[in-house]
C-alpha cells in the first residue's frame, strides 16, 4: 500500500492540500480529511470506457487516434466552433485548449461564464482587493458570506480558511471572529451565523447601495426597509463593519446569477473599497470548480481576457453579452462545440441545450453525463489531479501543483487537446495542398 | 424560483448518471405555507411550469425558505425552467425566475427520459 500525504482535492475552489490518499493495487482505498464532495470524486466511480463515435442512435467504440480525427474533422470544417469548459481540468490543458481556439478560429469560454463570470466583469470595472486564504485565516475577526453558502458548496472552506479556523491573529477561532451572512433563505451557512440577514430575492444591488448610504452618514435619506431588510438592521451590520480589524467579503452565485448580476458586484466592489477608507477589507468570490480560476488566468496571460474570447477575427475579442457560450448558444451561432471537463447540457437553461443538441459534440471528459447523451464524439480522459499531475489555482489565485496519485491508461486532457491540433493542423496541411483554403 | 448548489447535489455532480444524483436534483424545497397550501405529502410530486418551460419534481418541505420562494438545486430538472437571456454578460436567468406550481400524479423523469426527446436532434460523426 502507497500513502500519499498532503494531497491536493479536485472537487472545489477551496483546493484542499492536506487530504492523506491510501492507494493499494493502483486505486485508491481511502482518503482521509477530504470533505463528502471531494471523497466522492477521490474514491471514484464509473468511467466512459474507450472513445466513442455516434453512429445513429448509438455511440460505438472507435480507436483514440480515430477519436482525435473524427474531433478534428468536426472543428476544422465548422465555422463557429465553440470550445467550452475548461474548470475541472488543469492549467496545462487549458493552455492548449487556448492554442486549439487559436488553430480552428473558434470560441474559447469556461464554465465561469455561468458561475462568476459577471464577477469578473465586475471586477475589471474596478479592481479588487483581494487577500489569500492564509492572510484570511490569520487576520480576518469578521467574515461575510453574501449569497454563498460554503457549508454546502465548500464544506472545508469555514475548518481551514475563514470562520471557524484558529489563526495566527484569531487564536480563539470562532469565538474571536463575528459572522454575517446575507442571503434569501436560511442555508447551513446561516445557522452558523452571529447575524443573518434575509434578503428579498434580486435585491442585493439595492442592499448594497444602503449599505453605502450608511457608511456615508446618509441613513436619514434611506426609507425604513430597503431589500426586505429593515434600515436598523442594515446600520448595525455596517456598525460591524467598522468595528472589524480585518473583514473578509466573500460572495457566491446568489449575488451573480441575481438580477442586477455584474453590476451587483461592481457595487459591493465600492462598499469594500470605502470600508478600506476606515478599516482593511478584502473580498473574494467563492469559485466552484476547482480550477474555474485556472482558466481565468491562462486565458488572461495568453490572450489578455479571462472567458468568452473569440478567436474568429484572427486576434483575441472579448464581448460577453455577444462571445459568451450561452450567447452563440441561444443566438444559433456556433456550429460545432468541443466540451471538455463540463457538462453544459445539464447546466445550460433547455432552450440553449437543446439548440446545443442540434449542432455535433466532441466531449472530453473521465465520466458519462447528460452531454454524452447528446455528443458525436467522446474521448475519456485521465482524471486531473489523481490519474494526471499539473497546476491548478485556488478561489484567492493561489496557484497549487497536483499529484498524481495513480497510473492510468487513459490519456491526459492536456494529451488529448494537443493530439487534436496535431489532427487539426494535418488538416490544414491537406487542405492547403489540395488547394481547397 | 432560485436554482442553488445542495450537499447531495454536488456529491452527485460527477457521476450524473446514478441514482443518488437523481434524488439529489429532482427534489424542490418549498416554504412551510406554501408546502400545505399545495396538499403537499412527503413523497409527492409537482408540476412547476415557468414562461420558458415545465418540469414535474418531487417535493419536500424547507421552513428555512419564505412563502413565494421554490428551491431548486442546479442541474438539468432546474435548468428546464431557467431562461436563455444573458442581460449582456453572459449569464442567463438562473435565479428569480417567476414560476407557477401545482399538484401533479405525473412521475418525475429520470435523467435520460429528460434528455430523450433531445436525442432525436444527436448528429452522427463525420
Amino acid at each position: 500500500m502507497m500513502v500519499h500525504e498532503d494531497v491536493i482535492c479536485s472537487f472545489c475552489g477551496c483546493l484542499c492540500d492536506d487530504l492523506t490518499v491510501e492507494v493499494e493495487e493502483n486505486n485508491v482505498k481511502r482518503v482521509k480529511r477530504a470533505c463528502r464532495l471531494g471523497a466522492r470524486k477521490l474514491m471514484g466511480h464509473d468511467r466512459i470506457k474507450a472513445p466513442m463515435l455516434r453512429q445513429g442512435t448509438k455511440l460505438e467504440e472507435i480507436s483514440y487516434e480515430e477519436a482525435y480525427n473524427k474531433a478534428a474533422e468536426i472543428l476544422f470544417k465548422a465555422r463557429r466552433p465553440l470550445l467550452y469548459g475548461w474548470a475541472s481540468t488543469v492549467c496545462e490543458a487549458q493552455k492548449g485548449g487556448i492554442l486549439l481556439a487559436e488553430e480552428v478560429g473558434g470560441i474559447l469560454d469556461s464554465t465561469a461564464t455561468v458561475c462568476h463570470g459577471p464577477s469578473i466583469i465586475g471586477i475589471e470595472e474596478k479592481g479588487l482587493a483581494g487577500a489569500t486564504l492564509g492572510q484570511v485565516k490569520n487576520r480576518a475577526d469578521l467574515l461575510v458570506f453574501w449569497g454563498c453558502n460554503p457549508a454546502e458548496a465548500h464544506p472545508r472552506h469555514t475548518l481551514r480558511y475563514s470562520s471557524n479556523v484558529c489563526g495566527k491573529f484569531t487564536p480563539d477561532g470562532r469565538n474571536c471572529k463575528k459572522v454575517i451572512v446575507v442571503d434569501v433563505r436560511e442555508t447551513r451557512t446561516s445557522k452558523n451565523a452571529d447575524k443573518f440577514i434575509r434578503l428579498l430575492p434580486g435585491s442585493d444591488y439595492e442592499v448594497i447601495s444602503a449599505l453605502r448610504m450608511i457608511l456615508a452618514g446618509k441613513a436619514d435619506l434611506l426609507p425604513d426597509v430597503i431589500g426586505g431588510v429593515s434600515k436598523v438592521e442594515l446600520i448595525s451590520v455596517i456598525d460591524l463593519f467598522k468595528s472589524a480589524k480585518f473583514g473578509a467579503f466573500f460572495f457566491g452565485l446568489g449575488i451573480t446569477h441575481s438580477r442586477g448580476r455584474y453590476k451587483n458586484i461592481d457595487n459591493a466592489i465600492s462598499l469594500i473599497t470605502e470600508l478600506n477608507s476606515q478599516t482593511k477589507f478584502i473580498m473574494l468570490p467563492m469559485r466552484g470548480h476547482y480550477n474555474v480560476a485556472g482558466i481565468g488566468q491562462v486565458a488572461a496571460w495568453e490572450t489578455g481576457f479571462p472567458m468568452s474570447i473569440d478567436f474568429s477575427r484572427g486576434i483575441p475579442y472579448f464581448n460577453p453579452g455577444e462571445t459568451a457560450a450561452c450567447d452563440i448558444l441561444a443566438q444559433q451561432d456556433a456550429d460545432a462545440a468541443l466540451v471538455v471537463a463540463a457538462d453544459p447540457a445539464s447546466n445550460l437553461p433547455r432552450a440553449i441545450v437543446e439548440y446545443l443538441a442540434k449542432i455535433p459534440i466532441v466531449q472530453i471528459d473521465p465520466f458519462e453525463n447528460p452531454t454524452t447523451l447528446l455528443a458525436s464524439v467522446v474521448i475519456p480522459s485521465a482524471v486531473a489531479g489523481i490519474e494526471a499531475e499539473g497546476t491548478a489555482y485556488r478561489m484567492d489565485g493561489m496557484p497549487l501543483r497536483m499529484k498524481k496519485l495513480v497510473k492510468s491508461n487513459y490519456p491526459s486532457d492536456e494529451e488529448i487537446v494537443y493530439n487534436i491540433i496535431k489532427s487539426v493542423r494535418e488538416l490544414r496541411s491537406n487542405a492547403e495542398i489540395e488547394g481547397v483554403m | 424560483m432560485i436554482s442553488g448548489r445542495t450537499l447531495a447535489q454536488g456529491a452527485g455532480c460527477e457521476s450524473k448518471m446514478t441514482q443518488d444524483y437523481f434524488q439529489a436534483a429532482s427534489t424542490c424545497s418549498l416554504s412551510e405555507p406554501d408546502y400545505r397550501a399545495l396538499k403537499q405529502t412527503e413523497g409527492k410530486n409537482i408540476l412547476i411550469r415557468s414562461r420558458f418551460g415545465q418540469v414535474v419534481l418531487s417535493s419536500r418541505m424547507d421552513p428555512g425558505l419564505t412563502s413565494g420562494i421554490i428551491f431548486i438545486p442546479v442541474g438539468p430538472w432546474a435548468n428546464a425552467l431557467t431562461g436563455p437571456d444573458t442581460g449582456g454578460c453572459g449569464m442567463p436567468q438562473f435565479k428569480g425566475i417567476e414560476v407557477q406550481v401545482e399538484y401533479t400524479d405525473s412521475d418525475v423523469k429520470d435523467i435520460r427520459l429528460l434528455f430523450n426527446d433531445l436525442e432525436g436532434m444527436k448528429h452522427d460523426g463525420p
